[in-house]
């Protein structure tokens, strides 16, 4: 149980569209099929929910997008809200539905994120950063993200071969996720061809903006309990959020990961070693290089060297975003992490099964190393 | 360098107003012009009403020389505007300046790769009669 709740919380339902392109799909069809999706996999339906609450679409960022999303589904819930912590919203979320549930607000809340920027507007991904980032040149996340790797290669020895282990490894796990939008795997000499975009990264070092929609459940273990399926424990949530513009941070290539893992470890009562699998926000090929640093899998400088030796490969001694990732499977903001996490749990991946997992952890952050959120997810509900 | 053009950079700069008026005007005369505390002594950037470091209200403005280091740097391959056509692929740099404040800043026309560490002096382009903007080019020996 998480440290000072009163109850155990869980996931028992999650669902998700199709990725890629979408045509034809709006932003509110998105979040509805996959909330239904979620509804269906937990065995409830609409009338069982009490809470929706959003992250809002990155295309557009529309106001009151949790209440729309309501509408969609014809309910009037007493919990809805919309989280603005960019890709850590997801967690962050799950969080804020605990505490509702905790203070007795409702049992079950929905929580999705569902956006069409391929089909409709991908503005807002190449977009000046800040007021005076369009005349000094600085467009779109890779160019930041960019400006993170090249000072935290600088800094601990990562090489741009490292960089290239996470795009194979999580492009072979897609190549066995049949949703996954990139499924054909890559060779180191593909990787090193492919044209540069903001060095350090090539095209192959950045995620793909896509259409899609991920929702997951969240209810009291008691009402789990009465599910279908096996409840999926929340054992522990952290935060941590670095904030502030990311060239103006004294420490700017470090991520939030160092103590939102740790908060969220204590949470749970665990440590590194009970982590059998880990889906890691991977928007570019160096974060989860960082982020398995920061929370302590590897001393800093060995991330790139763990992906190298093969160690985060579904038969490695820790699988790293199994589904493919942001950069393979789908670029959306981090909902499908969690999911895949909890079907991993459940047994349900098929040939990206992990062997027999009893506990994953999902790392999400959002910004440029602005926002991070981890949460540990179990099998067994724990002490 | 001299042919270079920086007309197409107008419509990249932000909106400028009373508060970030004093920066954009000390280009245009030539200068790197800074916010300074008039309270705990601090340069900072952007402009804003307080100091962010001791929340005082009594914020100046004053000429400097702007030298610094390359905290760190990207090589831009991707054109997400006209403006950058001529200069592709181009440097952005974050400069830390010796005031104190980063910078971020565009690198145009240098004749060799930058690495982090390297010493950067400020260059301010000229768009039109009463703008410019700021970049840095590596510093004279």
């Amino acid at each position: 149980m998480m440290k000072n709740l009163k109850q155990r919380y869980c996931i028992v339902g999650v669902g998700n569209t199709a990725y890629g392109r979408t045509p034809g799909q709006s932003q509110a069809a998105l979040n509805v099929a996959a909330i239904r999706g979620a509804l269906a996999d937990a065995g409830l339906t609409t009338a069982d929910l009490d809470g929706v609450l959003t992250k809002a679409p990155t295309s557009t960022f529309p106001k009151l997008w949790a209440p729309t999303i309501a509408e969609a589904l014809r309910v009037h819930p007493n919990i809805v809200g919309t989280l603005d912590q960019a890709g850590a919203t997801n967690i962050g979320l799950i969080q804020y539905a605990i505490s509702c549930i905790e203070l007795g607000q409702g049992e079950v809340v929905a929580i999705a994120y569902g956006d069409n920027p391929r089909t409709g507007t991908r503005a807002t991904y190449a977009r000046a950063r800040g007021g005076d980032g369009a005349v000094a040149g600085l467009f779109g996340a890779p160019s930041s993200y960019a400006l993170v790797a090249q000072r935290r290669m600088h800094e601990y020895g990562t090489t741009k071969e490292q960089l290239a282990h996470v795009a194979m490894t999580h492009r072979h796990h897609a190549s066995m996720n049949p949703n996954a939008v990139f499924q054909t795997p890559i060779t180191y000499e593909e990787y090193m061809a492919s044209r540069w975009v903001a060095e350090p990264f090539g095209l192959l070092d950045c995620c793909p903006v896509s259409d899609g929609g991920a929702a997951y459940i969240v209810t009291t273990e008691a009402r789990a309990k009465e599910l279908t399926k096996a409840p999926i424990y929340i054992r522990g949530i952290g935060q941590s959020h670095p904030s502030w513009e990311f060239f103006r941070r004294p420490d700017m290539a470090a991520s939030g990961a160092a103590v939102s893992g740790r908060l969220c470890f204590e949470s749970a009562g665990m440590s590194t070693a009970d982590v059998d699998f880990c889906e890691i926000y991977d928007c570019f090929t160096i974060v989860p290089i960082i982020t398995l640093e920061e929370y302590g899998f590897v001393p800093r400088g060995k991330g790139g060297v763990f992906y190298e030796e093969g160690n985060a490969r579904l038969d490695g001694r820790l699988p790293c975003n199994t589904s493919g990732g942001l950069l393979s499977e789908t670029g959306m903001p981090g909902t499908q992490l969690v999911c895949e996490a909890v079907r991993q749990l459940r047994g349900e991946c098929g040939a990206r099964q992990v062997k027999h997992p009893e506990v994953g952890l999902v790392s999400q952050q959002g910004g440029i190393l602005t926002t991070h959120a981890t949460m540990l997810l179990s099998l067994e509900g724990g002490r | 360098m001299s042919d270079m053009n920086f007309e197409g950079f107008g419509e990249l700069f932000p909106e400028i107003n009373e508060l970030n008026a004093p920066f954009w005007d000390g280009l245009a005369q030539s200068e790197v012009r800074l916010q300074k505390c008039g309270k705990c002594g601090v340069h900072q950037y952007p402009a804003e009403s307080f100091c962010y470091e001791c929340g005082a209200q009594e914020m100046s403005w004053v000429p400097v020389v702007g030298e610094g280091t390359v905290y760190s740097f990207t090589v831009v391959h991707q054109q997400y505007h006209k403006a950058f056509k001529a200069f592709m692929p181009y440097t952005v740099a974050i400069v830390q300046m010796d005031e104190g404040p980063r910078m971020l800043s565009a690198m145009l026309g240098l004749n060799k790769p930058m690495a982090i560490g390297d010493r950067v002096q400020p260059c301010i382009r000229k768009v039109s009669e009463d703008r410019s903007f700021l970049t840095y080019v590596p510093k004279d020996k």
